[in-house]
């Protein structure tokens, strides 16, 4: 099936490009054997199809953006490289959907639809990730409040199964209710069920103003009320809460859009107390999540959001911990840097999930180095376990979808993040 | 008919007053909304607590027979409909509202308790509950989690998936578990939702509630004929302007819906337009005073303002009723949910009038304009021969005619037992095979709510052996394999 070498490295698959891989394509310190790079879903699944033949295993890759967060692959023989995925399929201004192949880059999508005064509101929290990878690593950020996930924005996609089988769900209507939303199954599933090729999106006008109000106060105890800010009458799209260190100063940046977004804001300046400034633009900060090695997703009840630092604050001891993320969606991001030592980082992360389990929360571990990674229990607990790994098990019957992520790979360790705790 | 033994196992577990097998009283359960497709259930269980769900299901299991979940029974899919050979599990006891958490925006209820009613216990703290089903009075909210309901205001703020936080599901296999958004790992729950009863049975739910806009203003405007209405909708959509709900009624619905609750809509309106804006107060005006002068561009003759609630609930009375009403003017009618993209709309109404004219079969259209959905009444006689298949024609077409524009069998009704065989026509085999993977990994045994959705089921088998260990040629890397 392979075709003679043109250069060193390179051949073809069923006419798909395939090369060697080297240090530059290593997935948190795992080099690839071959990259391969097919230029629509056909051409995917012969890709598919090529591994499954020869049993490799393969894990997806946009534009690596995130690849190297979660555990190192436990093997990887093949990454299927979606950049030459990378047009825009169709625009129909006047549905507001988009249609587009899995390996454009989110900016580059962005930059389609504002041509048409539209977007897709959906925040990408690291620069350079794909539609795909948005979509894989399940990614939003600080508009969330108001517009909801990826989950809430894809109306259709287009997945390419290990064996090879092309499979669609959904459309491009924003209402649509015939049979299962695979596309709900594939968001945030890392590449661990099947490739995603095409997605079809619901989209929003562009904003007609935007305006920011920023508070900064000495101590997280002096932050105004969320509760209140979240079901303020000026409706904000985002409430974001920045903490550099949790005893430290913190700073609340409020975005207001649309209509009327200065009258608006007004409305929550005043609500935010003396110390509350409205600007045009976003925070330094704004939506990307804080540095460091260690990175986790706080996630709780909305009205747990300060007892949950101050617990966490209290299992973290000396170490340094900063948060920022949505306050008012009560899902945060803190980051620990990349030297704490293993153990330490392991200590931490188990007893910060012990703080806030009583308080309804989850602590999933995002990223980390890869030497503490192996020693960590990423997901944490999980309500449904056993049928995700029975998912799994159907979808990929034979493991090769980016083993080791998200599930520990078929057969492979005991007491791993999907059992049951 | 199910063994003696199985529906005594039922009555340990509900009690003798939790099952039904009078066959009288079975009869009451024979159909859902959709009230062409009858079936006599086997036996009727209404357990009050979800071990009891769980354990209805676990003996269901057991003995290999199918079992079916009904909520309040309104649903127009036939996705309720019972199995002869199986049991009927009906929530109408499950109907507690667990709590109402103002300071989370969520709230903890039972499948059976209806959909108002969550509204209604969230309103003391300015907060509802925002899918809004014309039926929302009755249907209950574990049918809108298996339907994935809409509502008028879906336009703005979705559909029942995206308001819904956690579920806690009894699997086919009679486990209870709970499918939490919070949880890290697949969204099973989103994948859930909206399918029909065939992964389950959830038994609570927690929904998220929104805070009440500070202002809200309704607009009934009046334009001649259905392409003029149609022009201000798209005009509307262009300006980036989007509104709560846009619906839109044409003559024959008017017509229905003024002989049922007297709306007084303008007189002579070819079509009538409802749209509500909704939000911060200062966006409403601008908004609102755009929407106005739109719509007499596109000729509306008349415009009514309703800024107070009673006025709204005046406005609304007429589309809420549009479905029921059209009993006034038939004797019978099919009622369609077909999905096109928005801008698709006066080519596909074109399509529907050319089949009205052609079958002979007048067909009254209420739809959710703002994202394409229709709901064409199909009018006809049930006394007289043919008129009923004629009718379900001209419906199965007028699916085509959605399929044809790239858009959707159903956008809020379901597929259930009705659209089951429109399902090959809008997926291929791959793609239905695909999603029944999932089926395969909640139900192997197939025995919650089949026959519904899929039209031929997958067998599920045993999971392929599952392998242990890379292939030996690569993990000593020695193998050529390209």
């Amino acid at each position: 099936m392979a075709a003679p070498a043109s250069r060193e490295g390179e051949f073809t698959v069923d006419g798909v490009p395939v090369r060697a891989g080297g240090p530059a394509d290593a997935v948190a310190g795992v080099v690839p054997r071959w990259v391969a790079l097919p230029g629509s879903t056909t051409e995917v699944a012969a890709v598919l199809r090529a591994a499954a033949a020869r049993d490799l295993a393969v894990l997806p890759a946009g534009g690596r953006a995130t690849l190297h967060w979660g555990p190192p692959p436990e093997r990887c023989d093949l990454l299927l490289d979606t950049g030459r995925l990378d047009r825009v399929l169709e625009h129909a201004a006047g549905d507001l959907v988009a249609r587009t192949q899995a390996g454009v880059p989110m900016a580059a999508l962005a930059a389609t639809l504002a041509g048409a005064g539209q977007e897709l509101a959906l925040d990408v929290p690291v620069p350079g990730a794909t539609v795909g990878g948005t979509l894989a690593g399940g990614l939003a950020g600080p508009r969330r409040l108001r517009y909801g996930t990826a989950r809430d924005l894809l109306i259709g996609v287009t997945v390419v199964l290990a064996d090879g089988t092309v499979a669609r769900s959904g459309g491009k209507v924003v209402k649509n209710v015939a049979g299962y939303d695979l596309g709900k199954l594939f968001t945030g599933s890392h590449g661990t069920l099947g490739v995603i090729a095409e997605a079809t999106f619901r989209l929003h006008p562009l904003p007609a103003g935007r305006a920011f109000v920023t508070v900064t106060v000495p101590d997280p105890a002096a932050l105004p009320g969320l509760a209140a800010v979240a079901a303020s009458p000026a409706e904000p799209s985002a409430v974001e809460l920045e903490l550099p260190d949790l005893s430290g100063p913190a700073t609340l940046a409020v975005l207001v859009e649309g209509v009327a977004a200065a009258e608006r804001a007004e409305v929550l300046r005043r609500a935010l107390g003396p110390r509350a400034a409205i600007g045009t633009r976003a925070p330094a900060w704004w939506g990307r999540p804080p540095d460091g090695g260690h990175l986790l997703e706080l996630r709780v009840p909305p009205a747990a959001v300060r007892p949950a630092l101050a617990a966490i604050g209290a299992a973290a001891g000396d170490l340094p911990v900063a948060v920022r993320g949505s306050a008012c969606v009560a899902v945060l991001y803190l980051a620990l840097p990349g030297d704490v030592p293993p153990a330490a980082a392991a200590a931490f992360v188990a007893a910060a999930r012990a703080a806030v389990a009583p308080l309804g929360g989850r602590l999933p571990v995002v990223a980390a180095p890869p030497a503490a990674a192996a020693g960590l229990d990423m997901l944490g607990p999980v309500g449904a376990a056993a049928l995700m790994r029975r998912v799994k098990d159907r979808f990929d019957p034979e493991g090769r979808m980016a083993p080791g992520r998200l599930l520990p790979a078929a057969g492979g360790t005991t007491g791993g993040p999907w059992t049951p705790s | 008919m199910i063994a003696a033994g199985l529906a005594d196992r039922l009555a340990a577990i509900t009690g003798p007053d939790g099952l039904i097998t009078d066959p009288v009283r079975l009869r009451t359960y024979e159909c859902d909304g959709l009230t062409y497709h009858r079936a006599t259930p086997a036996v009727v269980v209404l357990p009050e607590t979800a071990e009891q769900v769980a354990a209805v299901v676990r003996a269901c299991h057991r003995a290999g027979v199918p079992f079916v979940a009904r909520g309040a029974g309104t649903g127009l899919s036939g996705g309720a409909l019972p199995r002869a050979d199986g049991v009927l599990v009906v929530t109408s006891r499950l109907r507690r509202v667990l709590s109402v958490e103002p300071e989370n925006r969520r709230a903890v209820v039972e499948p059976g308790v209806t959909n108002l009613a969550i509204t209604e216990a969230a309103a003391p703290y300015g907060l509802y509950y925002a899918p809004d089903p014309s039926s929302r009075q009755v249907c209950t909210i574990g049918g809108n989690v298996a339907e994935n309901s809409g509502g008028a205001h879906c336009l703005k703020y979705g559909f029942t998936v995206n308001h819904v936080l956690a579920v806690e599901l009894v699997t086919p296999e009679g486990e209870i578990v709970w499918l939490d958004t919070m949880d890290p790992g697949y969204d099973l729950l989103g994948a859930f939702i909206g399918s029909e009863g065939t992964l389950g049975i959830a038994t609570k739910i927690i929904v998220r509630l929104t805070p009440e806009p500070e202002a809200v203003t309704t607009l009934l405007a009046a334009f001649p004929d259905v392409e003029s209405g149609g022009r201000a909708v798209s005009a509307v959509i262009a300006a980036g302007i989007v509104p709560a709900a846009i619906e839109m009624m044409d003559a024959l619905a008017i017509e229905a819906a003024e002989a049922a609750v007297r709306c007084g809509y303008p007189a002579g309106a070819g079509a009538v337009l409802i749209v509500e804006l909704d939000g911060p107060a200062a966006q409403v005006v601008a908004e609102h005073e755009r929407v106005v002068a739109l719509c007499r561009e596109s000729d509306a003759f008349e415009l009514r303002v309703a800024e107070d609630p009673a006025l709204r609930a005046a406005i609304w009375r007429g589309r809420r009723a549009a479905f029921a009403a059209v009993g006034r003017i038939s004797p019978a009618y099919l009622v369609q949910d077909g999905v096109v993209p928005r801008t698709a709309l006066p080519e596909v109404l074109a399509g529907i009038e050319a089949l009205s004219a052609r079958y002979g079969v007048r067909v009254a259209n209420v739809f959710h304009a703002g994202d394409g959905n229709l709901h064409p009444l199909v009018l006809f006689d049930d006394g007289e021969p043919g008129a009923g298949a004629r009718a379900e024609a001209v419906s199965a077409e007028i699916l085509d005619l959605c399929l044809a524009h790239g858009g959707s069998i159903t956008g809020e009704h379901g597929v259930g037992v009705d659209k089951a065989r429109h399902m090959p026509k809008m997926f291929g085999a791959a793609d239905l095979d695909t999603m029944q993977l999932l089926r395969c990994a909640f139900d192997p045994a197939g025995l919650a709510n089949p026959g519904k959705i899929f039209p031929t089921p997958r067998l599920c088998g045993e999971v392929p052996g599952v392998r242990r260990a890379p292939h030996p040629l690569v993990a000593s890397g020695e193998a050529e394999l390209f």
